[in-house]
């Protein structure tokens, strides 16, 4: 009559339950239905929520918009590999380029405003990890997925990938600028 | 019917075994174990090379390994010794003989070669894809059949465990009852288990057919989402089990009976209809999955086997609490914890791996599932630490105790090293405790997971990280030795007592019985204010608090990041 053996009573069902039993169960179940109410609350009160807004792309779609918004609005450039320093207008909508192995273009962005972040990636999966605030997002090929993001500290921030991409990985970083 | 040749009845504990399912028993275990001891080599080298100060292996050996140990202990190392369990829940407990012992000895083939095969694939140096082969990457041909081969394996395994229930019944094996519980909560295991090797096989046959040719292409999300319901149910299939294997340990050591068969079998069933549902908290930040989908499937499924598990959490204690009041041990919260035979590793190992997966795994699970919090958590090295709680510090430690009681009744032999067999579950439990507190520290901190170069070398700019990573992943490294001595430990003391252990002498009595008998415990004479275990609902409470207080401190740190919608 342990646990190893058949229970005592034919029909489990009809087994009595202990009082501690039934309390626990009811701790659990309110327990649970507050976590289940906090994900709803959080997209009306909360500032941190995906819209998950996205729609299917190509490298090529996607990269012709990029290059688009790094034409006109290239300030300087970085790097001896002249990475493009691009200042877009708040509010506008900007592009960044997941790829083996670099975030593409440099984003340079006000505090306190919002703009409308469009990512894909050219190969293979990728993450996207803002540091140091920690923010992740998967970033998969043939998708692209639109966030509105409000920086709220200035700062220089970094990309970092947190999808395994192959060899270069640990070497795929990129820059976020905040003023 | 089987000859009663081909049983053999244990002089200690009166289990019954059927040979040729004993034998397979064995072998399972013995599999199983070959690829702990492999993947702890492994995972010992992984821990030494994300040590900044060491940084062990060079990053094309780093991510070879590391695909290899996440399918090599994982997938091989829990699935053999699943299979072990479902035989030993069926077979033995039941007293019937296993339904088609050819069919198993071909399941328990295919599963060698296909591990087998996948691990050629891996070491070959052309699979480095990590365990997730998420597509558009792509490994070897080989790499995938050896997985599906493995999961053909393991599914013959699970009707073969379902044909010896059929046996059992028909044939009134066990007496008129329902099944025992630990062999209804193996049931739900497995019921669970051919869900995810149906999974499986649709995500991994499609991705071999386009590795070779025959499809031209993979969407990556679609890939995502179904190898999610492959991988993430297969994580139940071990939850299930292993509490299966906790309410095991609760019988053999203390005679126990669950407070009540009710409410912990339907804990079981709450498994069945929704774990493998919840599949969505793996793709909680991917695009183009709404939010609805997102917030339904991971409160209504994923919160209702959350309770299911919280259910566990108090019946397992509470039903060894019971027992222990029963015989004496009644007075004051705790007398019948501080009284339990802690020198003992199958208990031990067992309560450790309970508040481990409780505390550390449960907690940090849900926490992470909850949709807006993974945004500062997914892919971090968070992830590892949590899941090293759940499946290491929690199955893995749970099967380890389970192996100390069956080296003398399964395999007949003395535990080799009795001392040493003592201390392991200490050992092992407190250092991947640590490992797995300190990686979620460190993803906290936005450490990122399978990557092999947080200093970023060779890279075109630059990034620090701060120094209080920095310095966790140091302890991080300090936890992987001691954890790694902890399993060594264990396969010291397995494999030698297995294989090079003496015989067991049924004359020779250890001073714990190997099976104690049961007890029937009258609750309105146990416990105190009217509550049978009054100690396990304190340790609930404590549990629900921490619960409560972490989940809301997440909260707190989420609203401090750059506003997102
Ligand atoms: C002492 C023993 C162990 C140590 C030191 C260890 C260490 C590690 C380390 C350092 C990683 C890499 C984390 C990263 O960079 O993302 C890892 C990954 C992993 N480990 Fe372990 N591990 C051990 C045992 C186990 C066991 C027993 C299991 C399963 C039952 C397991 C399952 C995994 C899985 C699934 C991964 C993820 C692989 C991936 O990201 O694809 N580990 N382990
Ligand atoms: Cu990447
Ligand atoms: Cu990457």
């Amino acid at each position: 009559m342990s646990t190893l053996s058949s229970p005592s009573e034919r029909v489990w069902w009809k087994t009595p339950v202990e009082r501690v039993e039934l309390l626990w169960v009811g701790i659990a179940l309110v327990w649970g239905i507050i976590m289940t109410i906090m994900m709803p609350y959080w997209h009306v009160v909360g500032k941190q929520n995906l819209s998950n807004e996205a729609y299917r792309t190509t490298p090529e779609a996607f990269a012709k918009k990029t290059q688009a918004m790094v034409d006109q609005y290239t300030v300087r450039t970085e790097t001896e590999r002249q990475f493009p320093v691009v200042a877009p207008p708040a509010g506008s909508d900007v592009y960044l380029i997941a790829r083996l192995w670099d975030w593409w273009p440099i984003l340079e962005l006000e505090n306190g405003k919002s703009y409308r972040l469009h990512l894909t990636s050219m190969d293979w999966q990728h993450g996207f990890s803002l540091q140091p605030e920690n923010i992740n997002v998967q970033v998969v090929p043939g998708y692209e997925m639109v966030i509105t993001i409000t920086p709220n500290k200035a700062g220089a921030y970094t990309v970092v990938c947190n999808e395994y991409c192959g060899i270069g990985h640990h070497k795929m970083i990129g820059k976020i600028y905040v003023k | 019917m089987a000859t009663t040749a081909e049983f053999r009845t244990c002089p200690d504990t009166g289990l019954v075994f059927h040979k040729p399912a004993e034998t397979l028993m064995k072998l399972n275990a013995v599999a199983g174990i070959v690829f702990l001891l492999v993947g702890g080599v492994l995972g010992l080298m992984l821990g030494l090379t994300r040590w900044p100060a060491v940084h062990l292996l060079p990053a094309d050996w780093f991510y070879l390994l590391l695909t290899a140990h996440g399918l090599g202990v994982l997938v091989f190392w829990i699935i053999f010794f699943e299979i072990a369990v479902l035989y030993f829940t069926s077979s033995t407990l039941l007293k019937c003989r296993l339904a088609t012992p050819r069919w198993a000895w071909l399941g328990f083939i295919l599963m060698l070669i296909g591990s087998i095969t996948t691990n050629v694939a891996i070491f070959q140096g052309g699979s480095s894809v990590m365990m997730t082969s998420y597509v558009p990457m792509s490994a070897e041909p080989h790499f995938y059949l050896g997985l599906i081969l493995f999961a053909v394996g393991a599914l013959i395994g699970c009707f073969v465990f379902l044909g010896t229930l059929v046996i059992a019944r028909a044939e009134r094996t066990y007496g008129e009852g329902s099944l025992p519980l630990v062999t209804f909560g193996a049931l739900t295991a497995c019921i669970i288990a051919i869900f995810t090797i149906a999974s499986g096989a649709i995500v991994l046959i499609p991705t071999l057919l386009w590795k070779i040719g025959y499809i031209s292409y993979m969407d990556p999300l679609v890939y995502r989402v179904i190898w999610w319901a492959f991988g993430h149910s297969s994580q139940q299939i071990n939850v299930a089990a292993h509490i299966a294997v906790w309410y095991a340990i609760a019988g053999v050591v203390f005679g126990a009976k669950p407070l009540s068969e009710k409410v912990s079998r339907m804990a079981f069933l709450l498994y069945i209809l929704f774990l493998q549902l919840a599949s969505a908290h793996h793709i909680l930040v991917d695009p183009g999955i709404s939010s609805e989908w997102k917030i339904f499937n991971t409160s209504y499924a994923m919160y209702l086997a959350v309770m299911a598990s919280m259910i566990h959490g108090l019946t397992v204690p509470g039903a060894i609490e019971a027992a222990q009041r029963h015989k004496g041990f009644n007075k004051g919260l705790f007398e019948w914890l501080r009284k339990a035979p802690w020198g003992n590793p199958s208990f031990s190992g067992m309560f450790l791996s309970l508040i481990i997966f409780g505390f550390l795994g449960g907690i940090s699970g849900v926490v992470m599932g909850t949709e807006q919090i993974n945004l500062i958590i997914h892919n971090t090295l968070y992830v590892p630490g949590h899941f090293h709680a759940t499946v290491v510090g929690g199955t893995t430690l749970a099967f380890m105790a389970l192996t100390y009681w069956l080296i003398p009744v399964l395999f007949r032999r003395e535990v080799m090293f009795p001392g040493l067999a003592k201390w392991q579950p200490y050992l092992f439990g407190i250092g991947m405790s640590g490992f797995s507190l300190f990686m979620m520290g460190a993803g906290t901190l936005g450490i990122p997971r399978r990557h092999w170069d947080i200093s970023f070398s060779g890279a075109l700019f630059s990034h620090d990280f701060p120094a209080t990573a920095q310095l966790l992943l140091g302890v991080m490294g300090i936890s992987t030795i001691l954890a790694v001595i902890g399993g060594a430990a264990f396969i010291i003391v397995a494999v030698g007592s297995v294989f090079f252990g003496k015989r067991k002498d049924p004359a020779v009595k250890f001073s714990m019985p190997l099976i104690a008998p049961s007890v029937t415990v009258d609750h309105a004479r146990i416990g105190f204010a009217g509550v049978a275990v009054p100690g396990t609902l304190v340790l609930a409470l404590v549990f629900l608090t921490a619960f409560v207080l972490y989940y809301f401190v997440n909260w707190k740190y989420l609203s401090s990041v750059w506003g997102l919608s």
